[in-house]
């Protein structure tokens, strides 16, 4: 069967810049563990090797820019390759990222070279530009072939001269290091030599991957290539033909299209948590938001989702003119089954519609649900979420946190902290000296917004905290005090003066 | 809505006859309880808390300190209820779990600005109880409004300040911190004592540990015992030791 395989060479590379909105001529090397994975062609014409070392390869190009090593960022990027290569040939075999083989289309473009050029022309237009393609009787020759190949060029190994291409490589193509290493010591630089050895040494002296590329040297080891079954097409969209121009339209408009998008994933048995909307508008992309959902997305929060982002888009003036396309990407989907109601319980839709009232009165910021978080002030250790967005970063609870107020926890956490006021006995502002310790005794405070001046009954701290010195952070001091009428409050002083931050009210 | 027992001994008419003119006041009494008792179910109170105040569906409460409104909001959280905190910017968010509040059934609308009102008839639609801190005088005419709204929704409102014609008034009043003293130690429990007033009649008054050491509420010995009404003085430290993180 002839196989023919599209390399994209140096795939992480072009991955990684593309991901950065880079040009794919600048020198640059994807590092894992400060050692060069893959470098493309301007780095490696500055002497920059797979292996070396990251100082290394700076000292050799200096501007070289340098990316990290994501293994699904390359996957994800692949996946728009395979498709296109799918549109011309079904029955698409991923080898790695940048690597994929097919059946070799045979006459159908015209003949093989032929064939090889279309697919070029087609990954060339993605802006996958380094492009080589191989053909040969079975994979790993017409993978070798790739690699002979020029850029945006096949090579194409004729049928039954698979054993006489490859008899001239060396045993390096064989990406087995240990195999490589043995093969170089016992004198057999090249896969000729190889292929002069007994198959059952081969197989019992380099293992099986040597063993199948020695059938290969004497005209067998075809292998069916397994192909993938092409993923479903989810993404949703839906234009406007004449333009529309107002959020409510628009949202009128898409109801049909949110449905089928909920309707297609629950045919699959799967729900949407996270959906990217993209608002285009004359044709260029003018709004593009991505949601999260506490649960799943239903077509009713899909809707309401488009609405808040078109009302804030239409606000802040990203939406200048009339919309044309609106498009729905499921960006995470879930089976079902992990979201499944309870028998009994689970959200009530009727607390989900009254929620939505208030947004839609207040706008969907304005109501939150509070979570719970590590830190050490109280306001650190809460966080509010706007609702029907899923908690994201949060500090974890477990931690110790040394310097937190220990419970029970104030009932009122100012979201801006009260200036205060503390005196000692002899009526001096109070003050907390570097090393920590107090100028004196607090006798009378004042927590501030509307409150008076009284006297302290008892005092509990200090409980200093120095966060971030690093980055010029402040030492916070803090301390509970109790008025003589019996309220306590969460005084700070923070190296300048003092603040309440919460009241034990 | 029918009481087991009366409609049993309804049937069995063999059961020894009692003084008519009793009977009649033990129907009185029970039509009286029917009409403003039984058909306004009450909320689920925390343990502590329940022989303190309940709240009665379709009513409006009024206090006057953030943590009692939390624990009256803990109590119905806890049995699986919806709640809802409007305007209160300064909701402490780990109080309210201590004293028991569901977080994950608990929707705020920290500044609503303009439109609490409308905000709250909202909110009394799909919680069971709404907390709300008045930014401004409440006219009667909208409490009175709201208050229509309660009870078709079987809601409650508690707020946090002044509301006209409030059903009952809580207030927190003489409170003690114990475990802070010169400088050691840190705030631990709380005596309290809640006074309920009720129309014009004169307030009941009931002593409590709120909160006690392990979080939750206590009634306290109604008379306040010397030893541990005074933050403990007896160890003034000279030098206040410090723990110094990062």
């Amino acid at each position: 069967m002839r196989t023919m395989t599209v390399w994209c060479a140096d795939w992480p590379v072009v991955a990684a810049l593309a991901d950065r909105d880079l040009p794919g001529h600048l020198p640059a090397a994807v590092f894992a563990a400060n050692i060069v994975r893959a470098c493309n062609g301007a780095a490696r014409d500055f002497g920059v090797r797979r292996g070396m070392r990251r100082r290394d390869a700076q000292a050799r190009c200096p501007e070289l820019v340098i990316l990290d090593e994501v293994p699904e960022r390359d996957v994800r990027s692949f996946e728009r390759v395979l498709a296109a290569l799918e549109e011309l040939r079904p029955g698409v075999a991923p080898l790695r990222p940048g690597l994929a083989a097919l059946k070799s289309p045979g006459r159908f473009y015209g003949g093989e070279p032929e064939a090889g050029a279309v697919i070029a022309e087609c990954l060339v237009g993605l802006g996958v530009r380094d492009v080589r393609i191989g053909v040969a009787d079975e994979l790993f020759t017409s993978e070798q072939a790739a690699r002979c190949a020029g850029v945006q060029e096949s090579f194409v190994v004729p049928p039954g001269e698979s054993g006489a291409f490859l008899r001239t490589l060396p045993v390096d193509v064989l990406d087995e290091p240990e195999a490589v290493s043995l093969l170089k010591r016992l004198g057999l630089p090249g896969l000729g030599d190889l292929a002069r050895l007994p198959a059952v040494d081969v197989e019992a002296r380099f293992g099986a991957r040597v063993a199948w590329v020695h059938r290969v040297l004497h005209g067998g080891g075809a292998r069916p290539l397994s192909t993938r079954t092409p993923p479903p097409e989810l993404v949703c969209e839906v234009d406007f033909e004449p333009a529309l121009d107002s959020a409510e339209a628009v949202c009128f408009s898409a109801r049909q299209t949110a449905e089928r998008f909920v309707a297609q994933l629950a045919a699959r048995q799967l729900v949407c948590t996270e959906v990217l909307l993209v608002v285009e508008a004359d044709g260029a992309v003018a709004s593009e938001r991505r949601w999260l959902h506490p649960r799943w997305f239903t077509a009713t929060d899909l809707i309401d989702r488009l609405h808040w982002q078109l009302v804030g888009s239409l606000r802040v003036g990203d939406i200048r003119s009339a919309i044309t396309r609106v498009r729905m990407v499921p960006e995470t989907v879930v089976p079902e089954g992990d979201h499944a109601d309870g028998l009994w319980g689970g959200t009530d839709a009727r607390v989900e519609r009254g929620i939505a009232r208030v947004q839609g009165l207040l706008g969907q910021e304005a109501v939150v649900a509070p979570v719970l978080q590590g830190g050490r002030s109280p306001a650190d250790r809460q966080a509010l979420v706007p609702w029907g967005e899923r908690a994201t970063a949060l500090r974890p609870r477990g931690l110790p946190w040394p310097g937190s107020i220990p419970p029970p926890a104030p009932a009122r956490v100012f979201p801006a902290p009260w200036a205060a006021d503390v005196l000692d006995a002899a009526g001096r502002p109070l003050a907390v000296l570097p090393r920590g310790a107090l100028s004196g005794d607090p006798a009378r405070f004042k927590p501030g917004g509307a409150e008076t001046w009284q006297p302290v009954a008892a005092w509990a701290g200090p409980w200093p905290v120095d966060e971030q010195w690093w980055e010029g952070g402040r030492v916070l001091v803090r301390f509970q005090m109790v008025g003589v009428d019996g309220r306590a409050w969460l005084v700070t002083f923070d190296g300048s003066g003092w603040v309440t931050e919460a009241a034990y009210d | 809505m029918f009481e087991h027992r009366g409609v049993t001994a309804a049937l069995h008419p063999t059961e020894p006859q009692a003084d008519p003119r009793t009977e009649i006041d033990r129907l009185r009494e029970r039509m009286r309880r029917m009409e403003d008792g039984l058909a306004r179910p009450e909320l689920d109170a925390l343990p502590g808390l329940s022989q303190v105040i309940r709240l009665r569906v379709g009513g409006s409460y009024q206090v006057d300190s953030a943590s009692l409104a939390l624990a009256l909001m803990a109590g119905p959280s806890r049995g699986g209820a919806w709640c809802a905190a409007v305007g209160l910017s300064d909701f402490g968010a780990e109080a309210a779990a201590e004293l028991g509040v569901v977080l994950e059934r608990t929707i705020l609308v920290p500044e609503p600005g303009e439109a609490w009102l409308e905000a709250t008839a909202a909110l009394v639609d799909v919680a069971s109880l709404v907390l709300v801190r008045p930014p401004a005088r409440v006219p009667e005419a909208v409490a009175a409004k709201l208050s229509a709204r309660l009870r078709k929704r079987s809601a409650v409102l508690v707020s946090i300040g002044p509301w006209p014609r409030a059903e009952a008034s809580v207030s927190l009043a003489e409170p003690r911190w114990t475990g802070a003293g010169r400088g050691e130690g840190h705030l631990r429990s709380r005596r309290v004592v809640l006074e309920v007033r009720r129309g014009s009649a004169p307030p009941r008054r009931t002593a409590l540990w709120f909160p006690e050491p392990d979080g939750s509420l206590a009634p306290a010995s109604s008379r306040w015992s010397e030893g541990e009404a005074v933050p403990s003085r007896w160890s003034s430290r000279e030098r206040v030791e410090t723990r110094e993180v990062g």
